[in-house]
């Protein structure tokens, strides 16, 4: 009896599971697969994976890293120890994403701290504005802000008018950082938002009477609890702008490349899909691990994304 | 008609590796007001959730009124619970919800009508037929969850906890209501609760568990007066235990010598033999305080450590050697007299009769 | 009134109940500049939605010089076949990836929330991957994909794309649902008669109701909304309406694509509010 029932209950887990598993398992992991097997081939006259299996897709990725060490100050304190093609490109995609992910909470952390503190009424309206963007497509409010920012743009229209000199707002590395933490805002301050409407504040009243100051408070209290909120919107910034297409072309034109750029590129301008494999297996592994690392730095007890 | 309502055989329930419910047996007679007390997690839900159908006993077997349940799934028993949680159904009205078990079993419209009218009338609940359960009060609420369940005329209503949830002014009237609503439908009443004081103004006979066992099954008489265990005698009410080695059994009584070579006299209960390790169990309003020593057995001179006067008695802790014992003299006059009563640090008489206290074997 | 996609992101369960608000003017000095940054914010967020609405009425063709009012853009939109058909196209995927994603993800929810099996973990650390693989990488790996086993591009492999990629948000956001669901409704069901498929439709599905509503809304935005997945898995003549907008942006500016952006704003402020009712209702 208890072996029939036994049986009735793996068929019906079975029943549940099967449609998902077979969908996870031939539209989501056997693609990968696929794709880190085509990194490991070579490439046909047309630009499309053939036998024989060779590393050369790799090789082709470290070959031209030198040491040579330079300090310049363009754009900043730049300090290189090595140089190359496509590790420039995988430290640039790197500190832009992570740049613009910094920004983004700097500008994002007072917005869901303000909106959290405003009476009921005020706090849903404002809600409701940060849903908006949240919702809409992400192509559009790039395309929305790309047009504010073009050469003939509403911007440098009105400077003409008012008689000044038009300025070179976009293809640039900083219209590219612009366009991300214009493009993550939302994405950021609603699960922050979410935690900290949940915060309740008479726990800072309680460690300011057990003699915190605020920014003890702040750094054991607060941040211990919201903590979720921080790393899911983190991750939901950092994530898409490790592999951002669409900011690079409107934003940069283009010009200030990142390695989801270049992986798009290997299977529409220029096709390369070995190379292209070989690149964006790399980006999933920096991204995975990108995410790993952070999960586990974030303190405090609740499960967050992952 | 079988001689029990419900009857456990042997019934063991694991789950990993807790034993939730340990080899219980016992039978629940027909129109018994039956309730399963003890500690959370003594294992009277999962006694209940067996009787039920939503846990199947890992062994021994389950009869409802004769019958051997097996597997028989909880629909297809008649039986009806009333949760803990009363686990109305939001999205359905309180007729909706007193209606269901009925339309189950496929009755007739106007029948489901008439009788979802007579069930919320018996639960005095008439014109709250069209509200949401989330509309109602937590009382009015375990009314319509009360009316779901005996609309459909179970053989044996379980209640799990059903008063838990309410406020304790409610759940007194609630106890003095079901009682009443019982014995006027007539239906066979299990009932879990850890609440010892509403087991015994309700029930007609209690099953205490301890750990997954049945300690004791008996009327709240028996429970209270005659414990076999010391479980049951300190889980049910307050009790003074003074423990101590049988010096020798007579009769009916046995004689304990305790810390301090003082010996007791109480009934002599189960196992007790000389020799044994034993505890004398006598309950606080069973001893008295006394000016001159009298001649029982057990009277010693005590300190009296502290006084309380909770209106209808007076609680005074004693120590007797290394021993603290409660004492509750009732008052029975009324006098604001400051020298009355004893007064702490005084000393006087304690005594109690050896029929009032229990020796209990460990 | 949080979205669902928020609550599964933070792997919350449940309901956000008010909590008691400690008093408002603690931030005394800080008011003010939270003020300003919120206001700031809120300015950078808008503007650039607002000024293209407000362009798409622009009768200059190029430039952003004001000359007159029009809505001959908005003409051209709904008069250009090729704009309709991706915009019919946009729906037809939208609708049966979201009726895909929703059938599997809440029955693969349900086996996760209710029963304990071998592999149950692994399962569980995959259905979050979706969320962390950049799209570019899902993107060209299911064009590779339907390369390899020579299915040509088209409606189906973007609802194939589709359904992969919105199930897992289906999945979280019914898998917090359901660990909030009090069971013993159902077994009160059950003890009152009603086996268990009764148990199901008549409790069990009306209670998740909800939660399939915000699950279908957002599976149906997400679909909606994609790009970069669609842009590799679309065949010639399926292009969906974020891929037609790609092909024109790329092209130089039309005032059409003004227009198509303000519709689609319309319709993110339209599925915005509707999402906002459902779980208002929900909770009164």
């Amino acid at each position: 009896m208890i072996q029939a029932f036994r049986e009735r209950r793996s068929l019906r887990i079975a029943g549940l599971m099967g449609p998902g598993a077979f969908w996870l398992i031939v539209f989501f992991l056997i693609p990968l697969l696929i794709m880190a097997v085509i990194s490991f081939m070579s490439r046909d006259q047309f630009g499309f994976p053939a036998p024989p299996l060779t590393l050369q897709n790799y090789g082709d990725v470290v070959k031209d890293i030198r040491f040579n060490p330079s300090i310049s100050f363009a754009g900043g304190l730049n300090i290189r120890l090595f140089d190359g093609l496509y590790l420039e490109l995988f430290w640039r995609s790197i500190w832009l994403a992570l740049t613009s992910t910094i920004i983004t909470l700097l500008i994002a952390f007072p917005v869901a701290l303000f909106m959290s503190r405003l009476p009921r009424r005020y706090r849903n309206l404002t809600l409701f504005l940060v849903m908006i963007p949240f919702w809409t497509n992400f192509l559009v409010r790039t395309y929305a802000l790309q047009f504010m920012l073009r050469g003939n743009g509403p911007i440098n229209t009105l400077l003409r008018t008012l008689g000044l000199a038009p300025i070179d707002l976009l293809f640039t590395p900083m219209a590219v950082m612009v366009g991300l933490v214009y493009g993550n805002l939302p994405f950021m301050i609603l699960p922050l938002y979410t935690s900290l409407e949940k915060f309740d504040w008479t726990m800072i009243e309680a460690a300011n009477d057990l003699g915190a100051n605020t920014l003890q408070a702040f750094r054991r209290v607060m941040l211990p609890l919201i903590s979720p909120g921080l790393v899911a919107g983190s991750i939901l910034t950092f994530v898409p702008a490790v592999g951002s297409y669409i900011t690079v072309e409107l934003m940069g034109g283009g010009r200030t490349n990142m390695i989801g750029y270049t992986i798009a590129q290997q299977f529409s301008a220029s096709v390369n899909w070995p190379f292209g494999s070989a690149l964006a297996l790399l980006m999933m592994v920096i991204v995975t691990i990108a995410a790993v690392l952070y999960f586990r730095s974030g303190r405090g007890e609740q499960r967050a994304v992952l | 008609m079988a001689d029990y309502a419900v009857e456990m055989r042997d019934v063991s329930k694991v789950f990993g590796d807790v034993v939730a419910v340990d080899h219980v047996s016992m039978g629940i007679r027909q129109k018994e007001f039956f309730a399963m007390l003890g500690p959370s997690g003594c294992g009277k839900t999962t006694s209940l959730r067996m009787i039920a159908g939503f846990e199947r006993p890992t062994s021994g077997e389950i009869y409802i009124d004769g019958k051997a349940m097996g597997n028989t799934p909880p629909f297809q028993r008649n039986v009806n619970t009333v949760f803990q949680s009363y686990a109305l159904f939001p999205h359905m009205t309180v007729e909706q919800n007193v209606g269901f078990g009925l339309e189950m079993k496929g009755l007739s419209r106007s029948e489901i009508v008439r009788r979802v009218g007579e069930a919320l009338e018996l639960v005095r609940l008439p014109q709250m037929a069209k509200r949401y359960p989330r509309q109602m009060s937590g009382g009015q609420q375990q009314r319509v969850a009360l009316a779901r369940a005996l609309v459909n005329r179970p053989d044996v209503l379980l209640l799990d906890e059903p008063l838990g949830a309410l406020d304790a002014k409610l759940r007194k009237e609630m106890q003095i209501e079901l009682k009443t609503l019982q014995r006027e439908v007539g239906i066979t009443f299990i009932f879990v609760t850890h609440d010892q004081e509403e087991a015994l103004t309700m029930s007609d006979r209690i099953a205490v568990f301890s750990k997954g066992k049945v300690l004791q099954i008996g009327t709240p008489l028996e429970i209270y007066e005659r414990p076999t265990t010391r479980f049951v005698a300190d889980f049910i009410g307050e009790t003074n235990f003074l423990e101590g080695r049988v010096q020798e059994v007579n009769g009916e009584f046995a004689s304990v010598i305790a810390d301090g070579g003082r010996r007791f006299v109480g009934r002599a209960m189960d196992g007790v033999r000389p020799g044994v390790q034993a505890v004398v169990s006598v309950r606080p309003e069973k001893v008295q305080l006394v000016e001159q020593p009298d001649n029982s057995p057990n009277c010693y001179e005590v300190r009296v450590h502290s006084i309380a006067y909770v209106g209808s008695d007076t609680r005074v802790i004693v120590s007797l050697g290394t021993n603290h014992l409660d004492v509750w003299e009732q008052n029975t006059v009324s006098t604001l007299d400051p020298n009355y009563f004893f007064k702490p640090g005084e000393t006087a008489w304690l005594t109690f009769k050896p029929e009032n206290a229990l020796v209990l074997a460990q | 009134m949080t979205s669902d996609s928020t609550i599964i992101l933070l792997g919350e369960r449940g309901e956000i109940k008010p909590k008691p608000r400690g008093e408002t003017r603690r931030f005394g000095v800080g008011r003010f500049a939270l003020v300003t940054i919120a206001l700031f914010t809120f300015a950078f967020l808008y503007v650039p939605i607002v000024v293209l609405i407000v362009f798409s009425f622009n009768s200059a063709r190029t430039g952003a010089t004001w000359q007159s009012f029009t809505l001959q853009w908005y003409d051209r939109v709904f008069s250009n076949t090729r704009i309709l058909e991706a915009a019919a196209n946009s729906l037809i995927v939208a609708t049966l990836s979201t009726l895909g994603a929703v059938v599997i993800g809440t029955l693969m929810a349900m086996a996760m929330e209710r029963y304990r099996f071998r592999g149950q973990s692994a399962w569980d650390g995959l259905l979050y991957l979706p969320v962390i693989v950049p799209e570019i990488v899902m993107g060209i790996s299911l064009l590779i994909f339907f390369a390899a086993v020579n299915i040509s591009r088209g409606l189906l492999t973007l609802i194939i794309s589709h359904i992969a990629f919105c199930m897992p948000f289906v999945y979280l956001t019914m898998r917090a649902r359901l660990a909030d669901f009090d069971r013993s409704v159902e077994e009160a069901a059950q003890d009152l008669g009603a086996n268990e498929w009764v148990t199901f439709r008549r409790v069990t599905l009306p209670l998740l109701m909800p939660g399939i509503i915000s699950s279908a809304l957002l599976a149906f935005t997400l679909s909606l909304d994609d790009f970069v997945i669609s842009f590799f898995v679309t065949g010639v003549g399926s292009q969906t309406l974020p891929v037609y907008i790609w092909g024109q942006i790329r092209r130089g500016i039309t005032p059409e694509i003004n227009a198509i952006s303000a519709l689609m704003l319309v319709l993110s402020i339209v599925l915005v509010i509707a999402t906002q009712l459902i779980q208002h209702r929900q909770r009164t």
